[in-house]
């Protein structure tokens, strides 16, 4: 049989973008520790349902940790305590018996709260929009092995597109910084043959983008990589400055 | 996307950009500046300071060149220190209940309250030594004599402390501001990132080291 | 009603070029004027909406997700097929075709499989230029491996991580014409219903999930990509969020569907561990690779610890059953036989149900070595363990069948068109290519062959066609047809919201889920599926009844989404029961247990059911109607699957 623990978890609860929010408290007797963060919250949201009250927002889709719908900050940290771990993926066993537990929603200027721990993260989408592509109509390409292209540069841009847009670096940033984010997208893009004819006028619109955006600027404190559940390295930040740079410093074109 | 195309300073990349050129500036000086101050070791240290001040004082032109590109570098560097310090506080304008740090430093947090602690620091600095405004310390009136009015200094133990502050500030503010400042101009490799980390440290602990021994040399008896 | 396919005759080799030389092309100052309305920006709906946006059109595209990236396709892990014969192997668009056939059992057309062999290799092309980080060789070529049991190396693959990284690419395309404002794209953005002027699909009722404002959205076709309806089990590997709805509301606008009952049910999935479970993990198939399928020979033993039970007391089923193949026989096959086990109560899951089977890596790793196993499987072993928190380095893991896909769906013709003119339908949501089993990584060269390939060409003919019809009834949002369809959406909505209930929509969800698992899952027979039948509309009743949804409907309300969907979910539920008892034999994701063979393997019924089974919505409270659409087999003959 499943074991179960105690806990106390206090919940983020906000009516809507305006509205001041404030913690409200759940005592949970019975919470089996074979279950998601989800499902204990799911379970609070029935019982809420069932007394005809609001349930707590929170986003969420695959459940698997792949689509980067889910998020909350767990004990000051994005995602909770586990590395590499997304809030869906993270299981209650993570707790100790007794614990008391905090729940916030992503803090960042660029991220509005929608309701409780849903947060607006169109923003990053708005960068991709500015750039974050490379331009090729359907149909127009040539032989999809006409480029040989490096296993290690494949390797790297791979390891850059594991992104899965979350928003955890934002949220552990405390700058509220979207650079993780961004030069992932401008790296992943960047370091492969197809991606250069654009590469620094694509590092040039993403940054811009973002920059208006309302999120902060970078100052290398490396708490996005931690929290990241890809573990995105904070490696393409300095590529992406030295693409922006040249874009704008060096290039005659950008 | 047609969006306007903003200019280098307008971005937080490019006032990083330009906090990590003004900051290499700056790290230049510094080493430069402790190297130049080790001439209290040497075995007749009042002469050697003498002559190391006329050497700079012959440079004429030269030397208000250098000067006037630190003054620069400090006045863009506190520029776009406080344009960051007030855009990232915006874009975290609602605050954790409960947050913690997983990896960053004491000293990566503190960059912008140990970079206003350098501030004064220099301004002082520069009145002692420069402007030979005594501001605490017995006045010396021989304009070259650097040794005399170092020792007037360093043996008033408030005016020692502050020094001391002062670079360990320093230290910190090297510690995580030279690795950072690579990663801002975008000087990565993964064979040699490593490094960076490392360059930081040994920044931080030479100039941190180098300087404050000087306060501490006086204070001890070791020079005077 | 009399179904056309509508797909050319002729050499099939030629068909889809000659279909396009006949079909009538839109004069490109002329595309501007027209709109399309995309549904979903999956594979399917992301590749079509960027595509349509290069060509001109104005297009409207809608997910429910907050970001257009974040539908379900992201989650493919395998990968995705097609015919290049990179490596040599003997591969060729005949093969991949005749195998396709062959694997969906015979239930799939022809010609239009034919066309999807064909665009397969040009999907693989348009995603290497789009910035798809396939994996490659060590000398700079794109690397292949062989899935699901196919003979030849032609899955491309992005790491574990494929569908995620196809659905970047699309996704890309999709904001370049959002960015160039081609496509408007409406996130957090659900439809509610199709409307309908005239008999054609002119657009789309949506509700704004942020604020709950209602609003009408006039086109002059509509393309749903709306993915599968997995759900309708509650517990599956789609995300949570992934419906049926869009397609049900076309259903009962008039448009067909097809094939209901053939579900896939992916045989390695981690079990059920409890009450609260909300969705089922996958775990990759080439895990049957290395891994030994297994449960104890005695019932006794199955609350012994794995170690404790001595070899001559376990039981190698597949081994024992499928010499030939073993544990790599096909997934109905896997899924079905870890069902019987269980069913004889040798199962080794969680209690009460205790179902599960052990897949088990103890001899791979003393052949091989422990780091050989963390190469190959290093991943996935460390997903297992941080879900079940058991090292299967260790002990075995334990895994049991889960719903994964449905191969059913709106009904369309070769133009991807259903029967309503102007409605379009593509990905998971049609019930095109693959007739009653899908092929591992073949739903990902589907959707995007659907999108890239197949829906440009063919809306256009339908607009250069219908072109001066539409001109001639513009419909705006007052239209009268727009706001009785308004109507009705916002009635059902007001019905939920001011229900006064007892429980939230899962707890209906999860009892229709057990129902049809138990009832219309791995294996289905005549009185369950009558039962099914019977208790479904009861459910139904008592959902409509008893179900609760706080909050109001002019805010995001998370309850009210999920209401809406699970009302749809119970109706199409009845229908896939109704479906199932219908088809009266086995094919592909079907099973019928009266219907086998002596070694209890699927028994098709070529001479009664070599047709697609397309139902008609009748009124709420009646009999839907059941519409056959033969199919015949020219090229690939009708043969068993054998796999001892
Ligand atoms: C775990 C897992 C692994 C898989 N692995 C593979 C694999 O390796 N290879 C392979 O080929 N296939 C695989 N599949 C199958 C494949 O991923 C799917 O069949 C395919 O991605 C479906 O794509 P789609 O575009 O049709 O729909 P989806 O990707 O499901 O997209 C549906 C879209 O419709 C939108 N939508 C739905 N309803 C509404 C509504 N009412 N209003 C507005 N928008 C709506 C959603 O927001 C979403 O954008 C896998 C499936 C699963 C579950
Ligand atoms: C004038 C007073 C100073 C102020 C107000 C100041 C402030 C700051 C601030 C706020 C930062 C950014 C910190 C961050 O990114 O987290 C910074 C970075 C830096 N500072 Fe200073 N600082 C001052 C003096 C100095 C001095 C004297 C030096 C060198 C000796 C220096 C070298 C650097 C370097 C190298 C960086 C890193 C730049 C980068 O990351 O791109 N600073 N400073
Ligand atoms: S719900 Fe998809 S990543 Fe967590």
């Amino acid at each position: 049989m499943s074991q179960t623990i105690k806990l106390t978890l206090n919940i983020w609860r906000q009516a809507g973008p305006n509205a001041s929010g404030q913690f409200q408290k759940f005592h949970r007797d019975a919470v089996s520790k074979d279950a998601s963060f989800l499902e204990a919250l799911d379970e609070i949201n029935e019982e809420l349902i069932q007394k005809g009250e609001e349930p707590i927002a929170f986003d969420h889709d695959c459940r698997e940790g792949i689509c980067g719908m889910c998020g909350m900050v767990i004990n000051g940290m994005p995602h909770g305590p586990r590395t590499l771990t997304t809030t869906c993926q993270l299981h209650m066993r993570e707790f100790k018996d007794g614990a008391e537990v905090w729940v916030e929603p992503w803090r960042a200027t660029a991220f509005p709260v929608i309701k409780d721990l849903a947060v607006d993260r169109s923003a990053f989408d708005q960068i991709i929009q500015a750039g974050g592509y490379i331009s090729i109509n359907t149909g127009s390409p040539g032989d999809a092995n006409e480029i040989p292209i490096p296993k290690a540069v494949a390797d790297l841009s791979m390891d850059a597109a594991t992104c899965i847009g979350c928003g955890a670096c934002v949220a552990a940033c405390p700058n509220a910084s979207a650079m993780l984010f961004t030069s992932a997208k401008a790296t992943h893009l960047g370091v492969l043959p197809q991606g250069q004819a654009e590469r620094l006028s694509r590092a040039r619109a993403m940054v811009e983008t973002m920059e208006t955006a309302g999120f902060g600027g970078c100052t290398n404190h490396g708490e996005c990589e931690a929290a990241c559940p890809k573990g995105i390295s904070v490696d393409y930040i300095a590529r992406l400055n030295r693409d922006y740079l040249k874009a704008v410093v060096v290039s005659q074109t950008t | 996307m047609a969006t306007k195309a903003l200019a280098l300073h307008q971005t937080t990349v490019g006032k990083k950009a330009i906090m990590a050129v003004t900051g290499f500036i700056m790290v230049g000086f510094v080493i430069a500046h402790m190297l130049g101050n080790m001439q209290v070791y040497s075995a007749n240290p009042a002469a050697a300071l003498k002559a190391y001040a006329l050497l700079l004082r012959s440079f004429g032109g030269g030397l208000w060149v250098a000067r006037l590109v630190l003054l620069g570098a400090v006045v863009l560097h506190a520029w776009a220190a406080i344009s960051l310090v007030k855009q990232n506080a915006a874009a975290r304008a609602s605050r954790y209940h409960v947050k913690h740090d997983a990896v960053t430093s004491y000293a990566a947090k503190t960059m912008k309250y140990g970079g206003f602690v350098l501030l004064f620091f220099i301004l002082y600095h520069l009145a002692h030594l420069t402007l030979h405004i005594p501001v605490g310390a017995p006045a010396v009136a021989d304009e070259f004599a650097v040794f005399e009015r170092m020792k007037a200094g360093f043996e008033v133990p408030w005016i020692s402390a502050l020094y001391i502050l002062g670079n360990i500030a320093l230290a910190m503010h090297l510690y995580h501001g030279v690795w950072s400042m690579l990663q801002s101009v975008g000087l990565n490799h993964r064979k040699y990132n490593a490094l960076r980390k490392q360059a930081a440290v040994a920044v931080a602990l030479v100039v941190g080291v180098g300087n404050i021994s000087i306060p501490v040399a006086f204070m001890a008896g070791i020079v005077g | 009603m009399e179904l056309h396919s509508n797909a050319p005759t002729g050499p099939i080799e030629t068909a889809w070029d000659r279909h396009r030389f006949e079909m009538k092309l839109v004069n490109p100052a002329n595309k501007r004027k027209f709109t399309v309305i995309v549904v979903g920006t999956g594979l399917a709906g992301a590749s079509a909406a960027a595509t349509m946006g290069e060509l001109g059109y104005n297009v409207k595209a809608f997910c429910f997700q907050d970001s257009a990236r974040r539908a379900h396709s992201i989650a493919a892990q395998g990968g995705i097929n097609a015919a290049k014969n990179y490596q040599g192997d003997g591969d060729s668009i005949y093969r991949l075709f005749y195998d396709t056939v062959k694997g969906g059992d015979f239930r799939s057309r022809e010609r239009n499989v034919y066309r999807l062999a064909q665009v397969s290799v040009s999907i693989i092309d348009q995603a290497v230029a789009q910035g798809v980080p396939f994996a490659r060789e060590y000398g700079g070529l794109l690397a292949n491996r062989s899935f699901g049991g196919a003979q030849v190396s032609r899955t491309f693959y992005a790491r574990g991580q494929t569908g995620q990284q196809l659905l970047l690419g699309a996704y890309q395309a999709l904001a370049r014409q959002v960015g160039l404002g081609q496509v408007e794209l409406h996130e957090r953005t659900e439809m509610l219903e199709l409307i309908l002027v005239d008999g054609r699909a002119r657009g789309v009722i949506t509700r704004n999930l942020k604020t709950g404002q209602i609003d009408t959205h006039t086109a002059d076709a509509v393309v749903l990509a709306t993915g599968g309806y997995g759900n309708v089990y509650f517990l599956s590997t789609n995300a949570k969020g992934s419906n049926g709805s869009a397609a049900w509301r076309a259903h009962r606008k008039g448009a067909l569907f097809a094939n209901p009952c053939y579900t896939q049910i992916h045989p390695t999935c981690l079990p059920v561990h409890g009450e609260g479970q909300s969705k089922l993990t996958l775990m990759s198939e080439s895990l049957r690779n290395d891994g030994r399928v297994w449960v104890p020979k005695n019932a006794a033993d199955v609350t012994k610890r794995p170690q404790d039970i001595p070899e001559a007391d376990r039981d190698y089923y597949l081994e024992r059953k499928y010499p030939a193949f073993g544990n790599l026989v096909p997934r109905d096959i896997a899924a079905r036989n870890a069902k019987d086990v269980c069913d004889e109560g040798r199962g080794v899951g969680y209690p009460p149900e205790r179902e599960a089977v052990y897949l088990d890596f103890a001899d791979a790793i003393n052949r091989l070595g422990q780091h050989t196993i963390e190469e190959r499987y290093g991943n996935l072993f460390e997903m297992y363990e941080r879900i079940t928190d058991e090292d299967p380095y260790k002990t075995p893991m334990k895994i049991y069948p889960a719903v994964h896909y449905t191969m059913g769906g709106l009904w369309v013709d070769y133009n991807l068109q259903s029967n309503i003119p102007g409605l379009f339908v593509a990905g998971e949501a049609n019930f095109s290519d693959h007739g009653a089993n899908r092929l591992g990584a073949s739903a990902l060269m589907q959707g995007l062959a659907d999108g890239y390939f197949v829906l440009p060409y063919t809306i256009g003919n339908y607009l250069a066609r219908a072109g001066r019809d539409l001109a001639k009834t513009p419909v705006a949002e007052d239209h009268a047809d727009a706001r009785s369809a308004k109507a009705e959406a916002e009635g059902r909505l007001k019905a939920f919201l001011d229900n006064p209930g007892s429980h939230g929509p899962d707890h209906f969800h999860r009892r229709l889920g057990k129902l049809m698992w138990e009832y219309v899952g791995m294996a289905r027979d005549k009185a369950g599926l009558q039962k099914a039948i019977e208790e479904i509309p009861k459910l139904r009743e008592e959902f409509h009844a008893k179900v609760r949804v706080p909050g109001s409907g002019a805010s995001f309300n998370q309850t009210l989404e999920k209401a809406n969907r699970v009302a749809d979910f119970m109706e199409l539920g009845e229908l896939m029961a109704r479906d199932a008892l219908a088809r009266e034999e086995s094919a592909g994701g079907h099973f019928r247990v009266e219907y086998q063979t002596e070694e209890g393997e699927a028994r098709r019924n070529d001479d009664d059911f070599a047709h697609v089974a397309a139902w008609e919505w009748t009124g709420k409270g009646n009999t839907p109607t059941r519409h056959v659409e033969d199919l015949d087999f020219e090229y690939v003959k009708l043969s068993q699957r054998s796999y001892k």
